[in-house]
């Protein structure tokens, strides 16, 4: 079960296993997503069904759609953009989800977005929605090597602008490519 | 040169007309004392006011969360004291808090209680430090020594009770590292006794100073709509009068238990920000005060053998207690897959774990959702249109820690 959780797919007919009665965390965000953007919402999945946990895939397309509505909705409200980070699965066809925190200050409650894609693609930029989402789309932008689309200053945030590959990607080795070792230098090297 | 004489001679009936000015770039830091690490600010400036503000981070990128990919769950947690080293134990904290919700684990409620009296402590030590050096930054001196003083007083609780002054790692998944020494509990009543006193002092110092007051009364200043828009949170966000504290809205580690008020501002200035912080710290000593008061009996470390490495008296004679604590200790423990979002209130905002999860003994993968980065990134919004001289003030009021920023 706990194996499972994280993908648990509730189309409404998916939860027949369980207790009938029981509905899936965050089914309220996803009824309010699914009657303004219709097949918008991939996927639907709580870790262990908490409430804290909600995940929705989202459709590239849809994302910035999706993102306006659920800021300016008053019973989604989700005004702040906490956190944006990416995530790389070598063997997988789209190796890169794109993953959006977002808080409700409203609601005192969460919401976790999340967007699969494949190397190269481009993904469209939230910052007219958070402008929060700024320094996050440049950090994933620095580390990953995923482009946003319509982003006003997508630079390398953390390492040189010259580093050339993204370190956080899973096939880059802990230690190897571009790290600076220093050796010290051996007794014929220093002419001792 | 000659050409330009002649030119000059020709518009002479316009030599005192306006003067023609450009904006200055200025570059503060790396090495600047006031960015409190290793930061780059560069200012464009026109004449002092500040036109434009650029933040140029990364210069501690070290990588730590592609570090703890490949380290155990165990062997990543003294990772995460090294970012916000001014919060060790906030951010062991949120860590924990993380990977126990994977494993869908509960600790004794004594251990919840000895989390949060040394999570408000931190925040405490945390606040000194940030008095300390923001008003070091605006010229008074006395300040730092006196917060500096208490500070001590508090990491050397933290030495005795971790072995480490500042890198604590005590915090460990479903539990502490090890048992509080025996005078723990009156080490900690002996200064949290002291405490609201030496608090009168500074504020004694600071809040009614007319100069402190002039150096941040209204001084950048950001509305509460934007501070939510920028992603600000913690002490800046409350300073704008946004009631928003994860300790009430997504209580955690038991702090529905504790009676404590969430301080609010409302013109969001410096000064503001200094209020709410002074607040905060006489806040934390009263949930300190709670917790030390209400500290439950009972067993400290959750009921897990297969994550809690046993007690090292039992090893020498437990057979399965060695296996566990071998196994713990090479191997590791395999956590479900999934993935956590997990946040707490660290003494500079919203600190978030996320944590994916493929059931190996290492994470997948770890986003630390660094306060500081987000609230750094308000900057250039505070000081636009301000002076060149409150740049200092703004900085020293983010209480940024570039560890965390740049990871």
């Amino acid at each position: 079960m706990a194996d499972e959780a994280g993908t648990t797919e509730s189309n409404g007919e998916g939860s027949a296993e369980t207790e009938a009665p029981k509905t899936p965390p965050g089914m309220d965000l996803r009824n309010l997503v699914d009657a303004e953007f219709p097949g918008a919402v991939l996927e639907q999945s709580a870790y262990e069904d908490r409430e804290d946990e909600v995940t929705f895939v989202l459709k590239v397309d849809y994302l910035l759609r999706v993102c306006e509505y659920l800021r300016n909705h008053p019973a989604a409200s989700f005004k702040i953009l906490t956190d944006l980070t990416a995530a790389h699965y070598l063997e997988n066809e789209e190796p890169f989800q794109v993953i959006y925190q977002l808080v409700s200050v409203d609601h005192a409650r969460l919401l976790r977005l999340k967007m699969k894609i494949r190397d190269g693609q481009e993904v469209p930029s939230v910052t007219e929605i958070w402008s929060s989402a700024n320094w996050m789309e440049r950090e994933v932008y620095d580390l990953f090597g995923i482009s946003f689309a319509g982003h006003p200053d997508l630079r390398r945030i953390l390492l040189p602008e010259d580093w050339g590959s993204h370190p956080f990607r899973k096939d880059y080795p802990l230690e190897g490519r571009g790290e600076r070792i220093y050796s010290k230098p051996t007794r014929k090297e220093s002419g001792e | 040169m000659s050409t330009e004489g002649t030119n000059t001679a020709a518009r002479e009936p316009d030599i005192l007309g306006p003067i023609r000015t450009e904006t200055m770039t200025l570059n503060m830091g790396p090495q600047h004392p006031s960015t409190h690490g290793v930061l780059r600010v560069l200012l464009e400036l026109e004449g002092e006011s500040v036109v434009g503000c650029k933040p140029e981070i990364g210069y501690l990128h070290t990588g730590i969360e592609k570090n703890m990919e490949v380290k155990t769950y165990n062997k990543a947690l003294p990772m995460t004291d090294r970012m916000d080293y001014l919060a060790p134990m906030s951010n062991n904290l949120g860590y924990v808090l993380a990977v126990e919700k994977l494993l869908d684990m509960e600790v004794p409620r004594r251990c919840k209680y000895l989390r949060v009296l040394l999570a408000e402590m931190t925040r405490i030590q945390s606040h000194l430090v940030w008095l300390g050096t923001h008003a070091l930054d605006l010229g008074a001196m006395t300040v730092f020594l006196y917060c500096f003083r208490e500070r001590e007083a508090i990491i050397k609780i933290f030495e005795k009770v971790s072995g480490v002054r500042m890198m604590t790692s005590y915090f460990r998944v479903g539990g502490v590292a090890r048992e509080p020494y025996a005078e723990f509990y009156d080490d900690c009543r002996r200064f949290l006794d002291a405490f609201p006193e030496k608090m009168d002092d500074y504020e004694e110092l600071l809040t009614d100073n007319p100069i402190f007051l002039r150096r941040t009364e209204s001084v950048c200043a950001i509305s509460a709509e934007k501070a939510i828009a920028l992603g600000v949170t913690g002490p800046l966000l409350r300073a704008s009068g946004v009631d928003y504290d994860i300790r009430k809205k997504e209580p955690y580690s038991g702090y529905e238990e504790f009676d404590f008020e969430v301080p609010l501002g409302s013109a969001g200035d410096v000064y503001d920000r200094y209020c709410v912080r002074i607040a905060e710290m006489r806040q934390a000593h009263r949930i300190a005060m709670q917790a030390l008061d209400g500290m439950p009996e009972g067993p400290l470390q959750a009921d897990n053998p297969k994550v809690v490495p046993p007690p090292k008296e039992q090893l020498a004679h437990d057979m399965e207690a060695l296996i566990h604590h071998f196994k713990i200790f090479t191997e590791g423990y395999h956590v479900p897959a999934g993935e956590v979002y997990q946040v707490i209130e660290s003494p500079r905002g919203e600190l978030g774990y996320y944590i994916i999860s493929d059931g190996s003994p290492s994470p997948y993968k770890v986003k630390v959702r660094a306060p500081s980065f987000s609230n750094l990134f308000a900057l250039p919004e505070m000081v636009k249109g301000g002076m060149f001289g409150d740049v200092v003030a703004a900085l020293g009021s983010v209480d940024i820690v570039l560890g965390e920023i740049d990871r």
